[in-house]
């Protein structure tokens, strides 16, 4: 195994790319395997490298790891992301939480048939305007801090970052009623790991488009 | 606050039910607050104590904690549940993953249709039988230890214990192609308190009814139309 982390994954967003961010956002460099055929992924699982038998995989330190919540943890307990203490990390763990229910339908909504889209759609502006951003805003503007747990750098400000992007991505307007979002979104695509990652050439995904879905049809069928 | 971590939720499992098992394996005494009426659920929306407008919330330790997968997590830590190092944890998240999964196909399957319930269940057998099951069967033949991970008793074990538990509540044979987990359910549950929580008059929660279904969906005004995944 090479020095690198090596993900494994489809060639887009899905569950990955909230990984692909962390460790961006770290500044580690990573290897990706690309799944295009249900053969490569029915061998992955032959050979015995799926625990339960899905992907995200990520190898890392001599340990085939999945459950994107829990490569997650890790990559955040390694590189210092994760709070000081086991209060910052209640918090740290309970925003991101929160983001990734809200990105949760941002990943399933490709998915979605034609028919359930609009309402679909409707359903990830309320819920981030009503419910998920209304929460971050008053974070911040309570403490006045730039990032949202214990004035550093965290796992909870990269999520916040990917989903406020992801979600603009839908609807373009929706920090219009959020100042501090704006200020946060601001100064988290100056961080310079993350400002690299936001530049095209790296290994950030576009949004899922229908080749990636029939991809993902076509790989997971049963 | 008073000491004791108080729990808010319905009187009923749903997904208030891990933390109260991991609660009560940690030796922890709780309080409950149970949801009957939607009127208790806008009092404490308007009172701001749910961070996401959501149950469960725990109160613990000056927090008020929401979303189940940070409280586990917590309390883990805060008990020594949650292994001795990084990698350790690693593990521990992986299996406790594998099971949130296994329970989420059981979370919903009181909400479904008569029709979805039959379906469901031979969905969960199946899950349980071929994808969970063998996976932590392997991972105790393996290293044969009493314990999933670090030779410690950890929130994997209770995790793991609680869903074997619950499938075993839809298929009572269930564990019969599973020689270590038959031994590891005897063992977990012998472990004094667990044994506690599996005794009646526990805070432990029966399986939910029609009633519990009813006041989930009058509280929350939710979940009316639930399909099987």
């Amino acid at each position: 195994m090479s020095g690198k982390p090596r993900l494994t994954y489809l060639n887009g967003r899905g569950r990955m790319e909230s990984i692909r961010w962390l460790l961006a956002a770290a500044g580690v460099e990573f290897e990706e395997v690309y799944l295009e055929t249900k053969e490569q992924y029915d061998k992955l699982i032959k050979d015995g490298f799926l625990l339960f038998q899905q992907v995200p995989l990520v190898e890392i330190d001599g340990m085939k790891m999945v459950q994107t919540r829990a490569i997650m943890s890790y990559i955040a307990g390694k590189y210092n992301l994760h709070g000081k203490d086991l209060k910052e990390r209640a918090l740290i763990d309970m925003y991101v939480e929160g983001i990734s229910d809200l990105m949760q339908m941002i990943l399933m909504f490709p998915f979605s048939p034609p028919d359930a889209k609009e309402k679909n759609l409707e359903s990830i502006k309320e819920r981030a305007t009503n419910r998920y951003f209304p929460v971050f805003e008053k974070v911040l503007k309570q403490h006045g801090q730039d990032f949202l747990v214990g004035n550093k750098f965290s796992w909870a400000d990269v999520q916040l970052m990917e989903a406020i992007l992801a979600v603009e991505e839908k609807v373009p307007a929706v920090l219009s009623g959020f100042p501090q979002l704006q200020v946060f979104k601001t100064k988290m695509s100056n961080v310079p790991t993350i400002k690299k990652f936001l530049q095209p050439g790296s290994p950030r995904k576009p949004p899922p488009d229908a080749h990636y879905v029939e991809t993902v049809l076509k790989v997971f069928k049963k | 606050m008073s000491a004791k971590p108080k729990l808010y939720y319905f009187a009923g499992r749903g997904k208030m039910e891990s933390i109260r098992w991991l609660l009560a394996a940690a030796g922890v005494e709780f309080e409950e607050e149970f949801l009957e009426t939607r009127d208790q659920y806008e009092k404490l929306l308007q009172g701001g104590s749910l961070l996401f407008q959501q149950v469960p919330m725990v109160e613990m330790d000056g927090m008020r904690m929401v979303q189940t997968r940070a409280i586990l997590s917590y309390i883990a830590a805060k008990y020594n549940l949650y292994g001795k190092d990084l990698k350790e944890r690693a593990l521990i998240d992986m299996y406790v993953g594998g099971t949130d999964d296994l329970m989420g196909f059981i979370l919903m399957f009181p909400f479904l249709s008569a029709e979805d319930k039959e379906k469901q269940c031979a969905t969960i057998v199946q899950k349980a039988t071929s994808r969970y099951f063998p996976v932590y069967e392997k991972v105790l033949k393996d290293h044969g230890q009493d314990f999933l991970v670090g030779n410690n008793f950890s929130w994997a074990d209770v995790h793991l214990l609680e869903a074997i538990l619950m499938v075993e509540e839809k298929k009572s044979d269930v564990l019969s192609g599973f020689p270590q987990l038959q031994a590891f359910k005897a063992r977990i549950s012998s472990i004094p308190t667990i044994k506690k929580f599996l005794e009646p008059g526990s805070q432990r929660k029966p399986v939910p009814d029609d009633k519990y279904v009813e006041t989930v969906r009058r509280v929350l005004h939710m979940y009316y139309d639930v399909k099987a995944n």
